[in-house]
Formats: C-alpha cells, structure tokens, sequence
C-alpha cells in the first residue's frame, strides 16, 4: 500500500529475521561439525565450519550393524505403514461418503469421538500385550493403521466429489469396484500425495510406541538408535552410546553422533520441498471443518 | 411417517426396510470394514481396561476376576503427596503454553503479513514451517547440542568467552522455560499457516477504506485483521482448551532427567512410569482417565461458553 520503508518495517523484519535464523541455525552447526576431520577435533573447542573436511564420521556410523539394522527397520516401517494407512483410510473414506447409508451417521460420531477421548496410554498397551505384539513390527503399524481426523479429511474432499462422473461411469457399464479404482481414486491424486507425505513422516519420526512396543534393541528403529546414542548419554554429559559400541578412538563421538543425525533426516531433507506444499495444503483442508 | 403411524404393525417391517436399503450400499460398508475393524479394536477395545482404574488390576487375573476397589485407586491418587507436584508441573506448563505458545504463532502471521518482499517472505516461511518435520528425537538431540555440559555449543562459546560451563539440562529452575522454547522453536512457525490463511481471506476493501479515512498499520491490525481471524483464533483456543493436558508427553519423556523429576513429572509421564515401567497398572488407568476426562470437560465448557458469547463454536 505504502511504498516507503518504515523503522516498524524495520524490526518486523529483524525480529523474521532473528527468529528464522534460530530456526534454521542448530541443523547448520549439527551439519557442519558432522563433517569435521577427526585431525582436527578438540573438544570443547567453540567452531562453527571444520577446519578441515572429512566424510569419516559418516563412514564410521553405516559401518556399522547397529545403524544399518535401524535404518533398514525404519525404511521397512515407514513404507509398509504407509501403503496400509492409505489403503484403510482411502477405502473408508469413500466407503463412509454415501450420507444416506444406513448407519453413517452413528459410524462418523463413534470415529470422531475418538478425537477428543482416548483409553490412555495403559490400556492400548495391555491390549498390544494381551495381542502378543510385543516385539513385532506390527505394534507400531496397526495401532496406527488410520486415525479420526484423516478419514474425516479425506471423506469430506470424498464428498465433494460430483457424483455424476460416478453415475456416468456406473451407465458406461463398471461395477462400484471400477468406480471406485478408476473414477474416484485418480481423482483424488493431489489429496493422496498429501496424505502419503503425512503418514510417512509419521512413520519416519515415530518414537513412543517404538520404545515401548520395541524392547529388542536389534529390532530399532532410527529414532531409538539416536535416542540411545544421543539422549540417554547427553542430560548428564557420560559420552558413550548403548547402541554403537566398538572402536571410537579414531573417530570421536560428537561428529558420530551428529552424522547420525543428519543421516536420519536426511529423507526428510530430501522431500521437504513437497512436504511444505502438500502440507500447507493438508493444514488448510483440514481446518476448513474445525 | 408411515412407520410412526402404523406403529401396531409388526417393528420387523422397518428393519426390513433398513436391511435393504443397506444391501444397496454393500459395497461402501465393505470398503469400510477395514477401518471400522481398525476403530474397534485399537481404540474403542481399549476403553473396557479404563475399568481398571475401579479394579487393584494384576494380569496374573482374568480380567472379571480382579479386585474391584470402588474408588479407591482415586483416593490413593489424590492422596500421594507426589500427586500435587505433578498436578502443578502440568498446570504451570499448560497456562505457559496458553501465554506464550498459543498468541506467537498469531503473532508471526501478522508481521509476516506485513512483509512487503516476496521473496523474503518465503524463504522465511520456508525457514520457520522446516522444524515442524523433525522428530522429537532429533529436536532433543538438537538441544543437547546446543545446551550440553561436553558438546553444547552454547557453553563452548561461554568456555571460548572465558566464562564457566553452565549446567541447562539438569537445572530444575530453568526446565519449564527450556520446555516452552523448545515448543515454540518446533511448532511456532508451522502454527503461523492456519492464521495465515484466515488473514488472506479479510476483504482487501476493509484495508483501503481505512486507509482513505487515514487509519495508520498498526490501527488497522488492531481494528480490522485482529477482529476479522477472531473466529479462527476462538476455534483453536477451544480445540487448545480441550488438550489443556496435553503438554508436550514425548518432549518431556525425552528431556527428563533424575535431576529435573521434580519439575518435569507431569500427567502423561506420571501414567507411563506408574503403569508401564512400575507395572501399577490399575494407577496408570486411573491417571490416564482423569486426564482424560479433564480434558473433555474443558472443551465441553469452553465451547458452551464461547456459544454464549455470541460466536460459533466447534460443535
């Protein structure tokens, strides 16, 4: 509106500035010391770029069993759990979007109830143990399969959709299965990328329920690995992880530690771009009914 | 009404009726099925173990076969001296996040609305969304680098400077701060979009109106984008009020430490470490549901009154 450069301007600008740097500052200094030669490391020694640059600390860390078994579980996990979150949430979506189906309006209270109340943390683990989960992978998949507030998203795009194109496909001769795989779904191609991203990034970082479903620490996943590596040695400054063991005189512990960070963001690093478009846009669709 | 008027004709007529009209839709229950399963077991199964709060629950036991205790594991709960401790931790944390965690991200989304450079613009929302993707895990490790006795580089700049290492992480009396920064780093910036979106929808003529009657920035946010993203932020402190427990339950599992129990405790932790680590799971159940219902109350009560006042609530 105004085209001249205010002192408000100013410090709206700075305090942007200020609070973005910070944001973004801890993966840059994690990022940068990661990649600092053992030669030249001195503890306690206050730098910010490596005086001299190495990828050891990265070779140390996938040299090792430990990292690789969690990365692999985590990979295992994320993709499984995703494909099956969107295979149950889509189905069910569509299946719950006919409003004059006997029943559905009982069927989405009970679901969106399950919003605002939960058992607790007690019960859903009794319930895993009385399944004989325990251990298994699928304690970390099914108590997640879908949730409340995806399937009340993804329903209420589902009932946006015209039906005409459905009652055309219908005419022309397919089955409710034909138009459901080949009108419905290629339809909701942009609210499927949405979601995917949301429920890999779900997987990916998951923690609590891996930690108590997981008591095995050969079966970990990444963020358990860095957890015990990490957290479980940092509050009290004890440097040693109970998940990497071995040799780690020629390559020290903190840029270990950090590559492992770095590592187990990376896919997440990777797919950011997409990750900021399609979430904004999953926020909003969601936001549209409360 | 044909079935409220002939209502001494044989009741099956109308359940005949449902049943055919659901064999139209066999398909879409079918499709279904999966989740409503899903639903059954893994969150409405589960709701039979809240019981245990009313039983002295072993799992040596068939479930019918415990103890039943009324309510005395409440009396026991309201009664342990460590119960008030955790009862203030969760209170404190949650006004905190009320104070400060709730209006930043407004906060953010207005001055960022007021940012005339594009580009600035987005490379700043780039910036402040990216925390919101990392895990727990990997914002507590980020900490720990930041604010660690050995490896912080917040001290190692304090030791560079000549100063004394500064112990952050075990220190009782900064805890709760520590806990509200870190919220505010990982979810402030993601938070701006939902205030974001609710200010691009205010009609641009509001904003020219004022202008011509000469109405100078910061009279116009106070007199027209406040007022008009109300509704939004009415909407989201409700749906806040009904989590008002909910205070950050993996972000302080994972910055507790033996130093710091005494601030750090708070419902969700409380309930994990009595009913899963310490096996009292008739405790945890008990916890875990006061919670629970706490939070219902709040939302039931803040929504009842926001609807009082005249403006739409979320039900």
């Amino acid at each position: 509106m105004e085209g001249k450069f205010s002192i408000g301007d100013a410090i709206n600008y700075l305090v942007i500035f200020i609070f973005g740097f910070l944001c973004i500052f801890p993966f840059l200094y994690v990022f940068s010391i990661s990649f600092t030669d053992p030669d030249v490391y001195i503890p306690l020694k206050f730098t910010v770029f490596p005086e001299k640059f190495s990828i050891r600390a990265y070779t140390w860390i996938i040299g090792t069993d430990s990292f690789i078994n969690a990365m692999k579980s985590s990979v295992f996990v994320t993709v499984a759990g995703t494909i099956l979150n969107l295979i149950v949430t889509f189905t069910a979506a569509y299946g719950l979007s006919r409003k004059e189906m006997p029943g559905n309006r009982l069927i989405m209270a009970l679901i969106t109830f399950t919003l605002v109340f939960s058992a607790g943390i007690v019960p859903n683990y009794i319930l895993i143990k009385d399944l004989h989960m325990i251990n298994s992978y699928s304690s970390i998949i099914l108590p997640v399969l879908t949730n409340a507030w995806s399937l009340v998203v993804v329903r209420n795009f589902m009932l946006e959709l015209p039906r005409e194109l459905e009652e055309a496909a219908r005419i022309d001769g397919c089955n409710d299965l034909q138009v459901f795989a080949r009108v419905v779904l290629p339809l909701s191609g942009a609210v499927i990328a949405t979601f995917t991203l949301f429920f890999a990034v779900a997987h990916w970082n998951s923690y609590f329920n891996t930690m108590i479903y997981i008591t095995k620490s050969s079966k970990w996943t990444l963020p358990l690995l860095v957890k015990s590596m990490v957290v479980d040695s940092g509050a009290i400054g004890y440097a040693g992880g109970a998940g990497v063991g071995g040799d780690q005189k020629s390559v020290p512990q903190e840029t270990i530690k950090m590559a492992t960070i770095v590592l187990s963001m990376l896919p997440v690093i990777i797919l950011y771009p997409f990750l900021q478009k399609y979430f904004v846009k999953g926020v909003l669709v969601g936001a549209v009914k409360g | 009404m044909p079935t409220a008027a002939k209502a001494y004709k044989p009741i099956g007529r109308y359940w005949l009726k449902v049943w055919r009209e659901m064999r139209k839709y066999k398909f879409f229950y079918l499709l279904s099925l999966p989740a409503l399963f899903y639903f059954a077991l893994f969150r409405y199964v589960p709701m039979w173990g809240l019981l245990m709060a009313f039983q002295d629950y072993t799992p040596f036991k068939s479930f019918w076969n415990n103890n039943w205790v009324g309510v005395s594991q409440f009396t026991r709960m309201f009664s342990d001296p460590f119960f008030a401790t955790m009862l203030r931790n969760t209170l404190a944390l949650a006004l905190m996040r009320l104070a400060f965690f709730f209006p930043i991200p407004i906060a953010l989304a207005i001055m960022l609305n007021e940012v005339r450079h594009m580009a600035f613009k987005r490379i700043a929302q780039t910036v402040i969304y990216f925390p919101h993707f990392i895990s727990w895990v990997v914002t507590a490790s980020l900490t720990f680098f930041t604010l660690s006795v050995d490896i912080g580089f917040v001290n190692k700049m304090i030791v560079f400077l000549g100063g004394e290492q500064v112990t952050f992480l075990v220190n009782p009396d900064s805890f709760w701060a520590m806990i509200l920064i870190q919220s505010i780093w990982k979810e402030a910036g993601w938070g701006t979009i939902i205030f974001m979106a609710a200010i691009a929808g205010i009609d641009t003529q509001l904003y020219e109106a004022a202008v011509v009657d000469g109405a100078s920035r910061m009279r116009r946010i106070i007199s027209i984008t406040l007022p008009c993203i109300m509704p939004t932020i009415v909407v989201l402190l409700i749906l806040r009020l009904g989590q008002i427990f909910d205070v950050g339950f993996e972000q302080i599992l994972l910055m507790q430490n033996p130093l710091v129990r005494e601030v750090a405790e708070i419902f969700d932790t409380y309930a994990y470490n009595q009913g899963i680590v310490q096996g009292q799971f008739s405790v945890g159940v008990a916890v875990g549901l006061f919670k629970s219902l706490i939070g219902l109350a709040f939302l039931m009560a803040s929504n009842t009154i926001v609807r009082r006042l005249g403006s739409e609530g979320v039900y």
